[in-house]
Parts: C-alpha cells; structure tokens; sequence
C-alpha cells in the first residue's frame, strides 16, 4: 500500500498505527516559530472505535489502510454471521457480530447499509440514517392522546427499544434516526 | 465545491478589518518615529534556521529563495545607520499550512536601538493591548511558566527527567531527538493552552533556543537567551531578541545551524554571510520582534482559522 505523508494528513483519510486500521479525525499542524514542526493527530480505530491523540514529527509519514465504505444490501443473520450484498456485483460478504457491534439492532433486510472493508472482509456497517421499523410491543395506546405529552418505551422489529408518543400501537410503522435513537414519526403508508 | 475555489475564503468585513490593521500598525510606528522600509522578497541567501525551510526560487539564471522573515535586511540596514525601523510585508516558509500557519504570510518586524529585551516587550505589549483592547498583560519567565505548570525547571532538570515528563504528558510516535524538542513538545501541548485569555509575555528562554538573541546570566546565574514571545489566549503571536551583536558569535551559530541541518538531512543552502560582515562593521545595540500579523488579525476579529483572514491561502493562491 501507499504511504501518506503528515501534509497529506486529513480528516477520513485511512491509515494503518500499531497494526489496526485508522481513521484520521482531526489533523493539526503545530509549530513554535523557532522550534520543531508536529501534527498532532486525532485517530480513530475502525477495529475498537476508540478515539486516540498521536503526535508525529511532520514530515513522518504512515502506511494506507486498505479501508473502503461500500454500499451493500443487507440479506440476512444465519445466526452466526450477517450476510451483505453488493447490489451492483451481487457479491456477498458475511460480517461477524463484532463487526455489526451496535448497528445489529437497526438492520432490516433489503435496507441499503455502509459495509466498511478491511483488506475486503467486513470491519464496521453503519445502518441508514434513516428506517422504517414495525412496532412489535408496547404499552397500550391511549387514546383521545395526540402529538404532545409523554412518551412510552417501543420495542422495534429489529430489537431496539425507542421512546415513542404514547397514541401508537404494535402492528404500526414508524420512522427512527438510527444516529440518535430518536423517533421521527410514523411512516406513510405506501 | 471546486466550482467555488475562485471566492476569497475570508468575507469582505474580514478584509475590511485586515486593512483597519494595517493602517492602525503603520499609524502607531508613525506616532513614535519608527521608519517604515522595504527589504527584498526574493534574496540570493536562504535562511539557515534550523526549523524553518526557505521556498526556492529562480532570479534572472541563478538560484534565489523567498524571505522567511525580513531579519537579515533589516539587520543590514541597522548596521548601515537607519535607526528604528520596522517591515510590514510578507514572508514565506515552505510546509507551514495548517489553522494558525500559511506558507506565504504577513509579517511586521521592528527593532529599536539601544533598547533591551524588556524595553521592547513593554512596546509589545502596548500595541497588543491597543489593537486587541486587552488590558490583562502576565510577564513571566520560560523558567517560572515550567515550575508553574509542570513543576520542572526547563534549565536544570536532566535529559531523563524531561522526556518522562513529555511521556506523561502526551503520545508520541517518535523519541524527542534532543531536550530542545522535549521542550518545544510540553511548550505546544501542554503550556500554550493553558496560557490563559491575556496577553503572556515569556522572557529568558533556555541558552539552547537562543537562535539571534545574545545569552547573558539571568539572577540565579543560569546562561539565558534573551529572547521572548508574546502569546494571546495560547496563540503565539511574536518572537523577539535582545539582538546579539558579535560577528563572530554569528558566525559561530550559522556554522552550528548548518551543523544541525547537515545531521538531519535538511537541504543545505547559501547562508547570509553579509550579515556576518554587516556586524562586523557595526550593527548598534538593540532589539528587534517580529509579530505575525494574519494571526493578530484573527483574535482582533474573533476567527477560528488563518484561512478566514487572507484572501487567498495556499489552496487558493
């Protein structure tokens, strides 16, 4: 792989430090007039998710990860893997639960997820922003309750649990930020 | 987003306040008889500094190199009997880009004759509060800052004792070469941004950072470069000497800078040997400081960024 020099240091630009892939958040050159040259580097871990400070000598340089974000559809969990596809290709990959980490609870089949690849086997996927989940439990819905007032906890198709307006019911469909948790509505009828 | 690459990355209020700036500096060297002069941009000689690369440029057939700073111009016209005077122009220093460097920039430099380190820093002082409108003003020693913040004497702790305190206090991807970069690295890291919202004024550096200042005894009689630094809310604004004056001491550190850049592979370029001769003829006593104007410019306005404040950064140029 190719090697990137610190002036080439930018934000999304994907780097190997310590033997895992990286991704670099925050690039800052940092040089008393009469001094040594520095970037302090904000890096994170595609492998853990853990954010780390690294200072370089500018002019030092590190290898290229081979990371890359593909669009894929996702099929389905036999259980031990999580199985993708690229639309285009309909190649298919199998992504472990480490590698699905938290975006388990969001993955509906046929929606269109990110699949981070590292050296061409799944690393990270990231759900859509936005999806649109079926209700499967709930308290009661109370009628005569419109928009405003409280919330009640829902349990979501795909096993999350977001906080919703307490009118709706199980059997509706409703539309979650899959960044925040936050519930945005419910889901027009198609 | 390339379609836009042709706009200016300041605003027009931004330029607005550059040239209130550089009216209001001109007006303040007029109100205390400091001449304004030109040195070249472009120069036969490089500098030698061990930290800073010159651009190369190509003059009528022969190599050339942009000016990192007017210093060596302004020193020859010292030597020829100017008086005080001051340059307010650009420089240029190749591979500084970043939030708070371009690599082509606006410098104001001035000196004063027959004045200390200490004079100088009090008319430091006096512009900054005056074009910032910051009446806070903290002066204190390199040495006083270290024992303040890190509880470390930066004069007389070991070798040892400064790289574990580097190893605390960050994470490095490389050994410190020497104490010089140990310092610099706890200087950047870790004291700048607790420097505090006033105008710091740091005087007597370690003899090792001395670059153009001379060194004398300080009171507990450690050999100190008579070189300061003015800094506001952590940003480092200016760097100033008690001009060293002795030709051969000169010589001495041109020979020592081009020593350091010969071990550490930096390219070796013509050094300003008429600078040499320049105070061998007699160059007065004085001070001189030189202030980076895009970076006043950004705390007099508020900006985050360097790129807010010129017109066109490299990216632009």
């Amino acid at each position: 792989m190719a090697n990137y020099s610190t002036n080439e240091f930018k934000g999304g630009l994907k780097v190997m430090l310590d033997g895992d892939p990286c991704s670099i958040v925050e690039n800052e050159f940092v040089k008393p007039g009469k001094g040594q040259a520095f970037n302090r580097v904000k890096l994170r871990n595609l492998k853990t998710g853990r954010v780390w400070e690294r200072t370089f000598r500018s002019g030092e340089s590190l290898e290229a990860a081979d990371v890359m974000d593909r669009e894929m559809e996702y099929l389905y969990n036999d259980g031990e893997f999580y199985h993708f596809m690229e639309p285009e290709t309909f190649e298919q990959h199998q992504a472990s639960t480490d590698a699905v980490g938290d975006a388990a609870k969001w993955l509906k089949e046929q929606d269109i997820c990110t699949v981070t690849l590292y050296n061409g086997a799944p690393l990270a996927v990231t759900p859509p922003n936005h999806v649109i989940l079926e209700i499967t439990d709930t308290d009661p819905g109370l009628r005569g309750d419109t928009a405003q007032g409280g919330t009640k906890p829902a349990t979501l198709a795909t096993g999350a649990v977001v906080k919703v307006p307490l009118f709706l019911e199980i059997g509706e469909t409703i539309k979650v930020d899959t960044r925040t948790g936050e519930y945005l509505g419910r889901a027009k009828e198609d | 987003m390339t379609a836009d690459l042709w706009r200016p990355s300041a605003t027009i209020e931004a330029l607005r306040q550059r040239a209130a700036l550089l009216a209001d500096i001109r007006q303040f060297f007029a109100e205390r008889r400091v001449m304004e002069v030109e040195v070249p941009v472009i120069s036969r000689r490089a500098t030698s500094d061990p930290h800073i690369e010159s651009i190369p440029a190509q003059c009528s057939g022969a190599s050339a190199y942009l000016a990192t700073s007017p210093e060596f111009g302004l020193k020859r016209l010292l030597a020829a009997g100017i008086g005080d005077c001051y340059y307010l122009g650009k420089a240029f220093r190749q591979g500084e880009a970043g939030g708070r460097h371009n690599p082509e920039f606006t410098m104001l430099e001035w000196y004063r004759c027959g004045w200390d380190d200490h004079q100088l820093m009090d008319e430091v002082a006096t512009l900054l509060s005056q074009v910032l409108d910051i009446r806070q003003v903290r002066s204190l020693s390199y040495r006083q800052l270290f024992l303040h913040e890190l509880q470390l004497d930066p004069h007389s702790a070991s070798d040892k004792d400064l790289a574990r305190c580097v190893e605390r206090e960050m994470e490095l991807s490389f050994s410190p070469y020497d104490r010089s970069e140990s310092l610099d690295l706890l200087m950047s890291h870790r004291l700048e941004p607790a420097m505090g919202e006033g105008i710091t004024l740091l005087y007597d550096f370690p003899a090792e950072q001395a670059a153009l200042a001379r060194v004398t005894a300080d009171k507990q009689g450690t050999q100190v470069a008579r070189r300061f630094e003015a800094y506001v809310g952590g940003l480092e604004l200016a760097n100033g000497y008690w001009e060293l004056t002795d030709s051969a001491e000169q010589l001495r550190r041109f020979e020592a800078d081009l020593d350091y850049r010969r071990i550490n592979g930096h390219t070796i370029n013509p050094f300003e040997e008429r600078l040499v001769s320049a105070l061998q003829a007699g160059m007065p006593e004085c001070a001189g400081v030189a202030l980076g104007v895009d970076r006043l410019l950004m705390l007099a306005g508020g900006y985050e960024s360097i790129e807010e404040v010129i017109a066109f950064p490299i990216e632009r140029a």
